[in-house]
C-alpha cells in the first residue's frame, strides 16, 4: 500500500514537472505577496515580520491546497485516464496518499521562496527549534486544506470547483485573521477567527514561531474541521464516478 | 464458472436510460464480442463490470465479487481510452505505473516487446501516433498478467501487420485460458477473434448468438435503384425497410441476392442498380425502427 502511494505520488510529480511553468506559477504568487505586502511595511520589526511571514505561509498553504486539489482533481476527473485508473486494483487510500505526498512537495516548493525572502529581506527571526516546529506545524495544518480541496475536487465539476475555490479563499483568509497582525483584526474577526480552519491554522503557526499562546478551543475546532473535511472528501470520492458518459 | 456477470442491470444518467434490464454472463475462458453502435450502452456496461460505475438497479459481479471492491479486480485488465493517456508521461513510465498495481506483473521489457513498443519506451505518449497509442492501450490491459481482459476496439485504426500481431497476442492469451471481452462497433473486428457476439442497442441486449447468426441480423445491404413502379405494391420477403429519396428507392435487406432475384422474376422495371453494405448504425436504425413500428 505504502509503495503504491509513492507510485501514485511519483506519477503526479513527474506529470507536474514536465510542465515547469505550472511549478513556477505556484511558487511565484506567495513570493510576490511577501515582497509586496510584508517586506515594505514590517521588515524592521522582528516580531511583526515573523508573525507576518507565518501568516503569509498559512495563506499560501490554504491557497495552494485549495486550488491544487479543488481545481486539479476536478480537472483530472474530466480526463479519460481517470476512469481507467479506477479499474486498477487499488482502493481509495493509495490514490489519496499519493496525491497528498505530491501536494506536500508542491507546497514546499511554493513556500521556500517565502521563507528565503523573510530571512534575507526582513528582520524576522526564529530559533532553530522554532523553525523545526514551524515546518512540522505547516505540514500538520496543510491537512485540513488538502482535504477541503479534495472534497471540492471530487464533488464538483471543473468549472464549479474553480468558482467555489475562488469564492472561499478570500473570506477564509480575512476571516481567519491572516491579513492582519495577531490581535489587530476587526472585533468580529477576532471573535470568529479562532474557530475557522484558517484561524486555527495560523494560531498554531504563530505559536510555533513566537510567543503566541496556545488556544485549546481553537485547536479542537481545527481538529473538528479536519475530521469533517476528511469525511466529506472520502464521501465525495466514493460517490464520484468520473464523467457521466465514459 | 462465471467470470463476469450482469443480472437485470439498469443504469440511468438523469433522464437517460443507458442500460435497460441487461443480463450477461461471461464464462471463464470465453471470448465474447460486445457489439453495438455508438451510444448503445457498451461502455456503460463495461464500466459497471470493471468497477468504474454502480448500477442503478440490478447486480454486477466480477471474479465472484463486487467489481467495486479492489480485490475483485486483481486479475482484471482493461484498455484505457487511448485519447486519455497522460500526454506528458513516457511510455515506460505509464507501463510501470500500471504494473505497480499488480502483485506479479509482466516484466516491463517483455510487455513492451510483445506489443512492439520497445523502441518507444522513452517517448511521451502525447507524441505517439494513433496506432502506437492503441497498442500501448492494449498492452496496459495485459500488464498485470490478468485472467480476464476488457478490450475496447483493440485493433481499430491499426495497419494490417499490427492488427495481425495484436490478434495473435489476444489469441495466445485466450488459448492460455484467459477470458476476453471485446467491445467494438465493427462486426469485422469481433468476428476475427470471438465466436459469441452479444449485440447491444439502445441499452438492451438485442441478440446473444454466434457470429454467423449476428451477421444475418446486422449484415444488412442497401439496394438502390430507380424505378417508375411504386415498389410498395410488391410483397418482398426479407425486406427490412424501404426509403424513397427523389426518384431513387432504397431497399434494406439482409439477403441482397434474393431481393434482386425477386425484383427480376417479378419483372419490376429498374435501372442504375446498386448494392452496398450498410453501416452498423444504419442496420440498427432499420432493425430497431422496424421493431417499434
Amino acid at each position: 500500500m505504502t509503495v503504491l502511494a509513492l507510485t501514485h505520488a511519483r506519477f503526479q510529480i513527474t506529470e507536474l514537472f514536465r510542465i515547469p511553468i505550472a511549478v513556477f506559477g505556484s511558487a511565484f504568487w506567495p513570493a510576490a505577496s511577501m515582497l509586496a505586502f510584508v517586506v515594505p511595511f514590517v521588515r524592521h520589526e522582528p516580531a511583526y515580520a515573523t508573525y507576518a511571514t507565518a501568516s503569509m505561509i498559512t495563506f499560501a498553504v490554504m491557497n495552494t491546497n485549495l486550488f491544487q486539489y479543488g481545481v486539479g482533481v476536478a480537472e483530472d476527473r474530466a480526463q479519460a485516464w481517470d476512469p481507467y485508473v479506477r479499474t486498477l486494483p487499488a482502493g481509495t487510500a493509495p490514490r489519496f496518499a499519493g496525491r497528498i505526498l505530491a501536494g506536500l512537495l508542491m507546497m514546499a516548493i511554493s513556500l521556500a521562496p517565502v521563507v528565503l525572502i523573510a530571512a534575507l529581506f526582513t528582520e524576522a527571526a526564529v530559533t532553530p527549534l522554532g523553525f523545526l516546529a514551524a515546518v512540522l506545524t505547516c505540514v500538520a495544518v496543510s491537512i485540513p486544506f488538502i482535504l477541503m480541496g479534495l472534497s471540492i475536487g471530487y464533488a464538483l465539476p471543473q468549472k464549479a470547483a474553480l468558482v467555489v475555490a475562488q469564492v472561499l479563499f478570500l473570506p477564509l483568509a480575512f476571516g481567519g485573521g491572516l491579513l492582519t497582525p495577531p490581535g489587530a483584526a476587526p472585533g468580529f474577526v477576532e471573535d470568529l477567527a479562532p474557530y475557522l480552519p484558517t484561524g486555527g491554522a495560523v494560531r498554531l503557526m504563530w505559536a510555533a514561531v513566537g510567543d503566541f499562546p496556545f488556544d485549546t478551543a481553537s485547536i479542537l475546532a481545527l481538529a473538528a474541521w479536519t475530521a469533517l473535511f476528511a469525511a466529506l472528501a472520502i464521501w465525495s470520492y466514493r460517490r464520484d464516478e468520473g464523467r457521466r458518459f465514459g | 464458472m462465471i467470470h463476469a456477470r450482469a443480472e437485470g442491470v439498469t443504469r440511468r444518467f438523469g433522464a437517460t436510460i443507458a442500460l435497460d434490464h441487461v443480463d450477461l454472463e461471461v464464462r471463464r475462458g470465453e471470448m465474447v464480442g460486445l457489439l453495438g453502435p455508438n451510444g448503445a450502452g457498451k461502455s456503460t456496461l463495461v464500466g459497471l463490470l470493471t468497477g468504474g460505475r454502480r448500477p442503478t438497479s440490478g447486480r454486477v459481479e466480477l471474479c465472484g465479487g463486487d467489481p467495486r471492491d479492489p480485490a475483485s479486480r486483481r486479475t482484471l485488465g482493461v484498455t484505457p481510452q487511448e485519447t486519455g493517456l497522460p500526454a506528458s508521461l513516457r511510455v515506460g513510465e505509464v507501463v510501470d505505473f500500471v504494473r505497480a498495481h499488480f502483485p506479479d506483473p509482466l516484466p516491463r521489457d517483455e510487455l513492451l516487446d510483445r506489443f512492439g513498443l520497445s523502441d518507444l519506451v522513452r517517448r511521451q505518449t502525447g507524441g505517439l501516433s494513433g496506432g502506437q497509442r492503441r497498442r500501448l492501450a492494449v498492452a496496459l490491459a495485459f500488464a498485470g498478467r490478468p485472467e480476464i481482459v476488457f478490450l475496447d476496439e483493440p485493433t481499430t485504426g491499426l495497419d494490417v501487420e499490427a492488427r495481425r500481431a495484436l490478434w495473435e497476442s489476444i489469441r495466445d492469451f485466450h488459448a492460455g485460458g484467459g477470458t476476453v471481452v471485446l467491445t467494438s462497433h465493427y462486426l469485422e473486428e469481433i468476428e476475427a477473434l470471438a465466436s459469441r457476439v452479444v449485440v447491444l442497442a439502445q441499452g438492451r441486449v438485442l441478440a446473444d448468438d454466434s457470429v454467423a447468426a449476428v451477421r444475418g441480423l446486422v449484415g444488412i445491404r442497401r439496394i438502390s435503384l430507380t424505378s417508375a413502379v411504386p415498389l410498395t405494391d410488391f410483397d418482398f420477403d426479407g425486406l427490412v425497410s424501404v426509403e424513397r429519396a427523389g426518384d431513387r428507392v432504397h431497399l434494406l435487406t439482409p439477403d441482397a441476392d434474393r431481393m434482386v432475384r425477386t425484383l427480376v422474376s417479378h419483372d419490376v422495371p429498374f435501372r442504375d442498380l446498386e448494392v452496398r453494405p450498410t453501416s452498423l448504425e444504419e442496420a440498427f436504425l432499420a432493425l430497431t425502427g422496424k421493431e417499434s413500428s
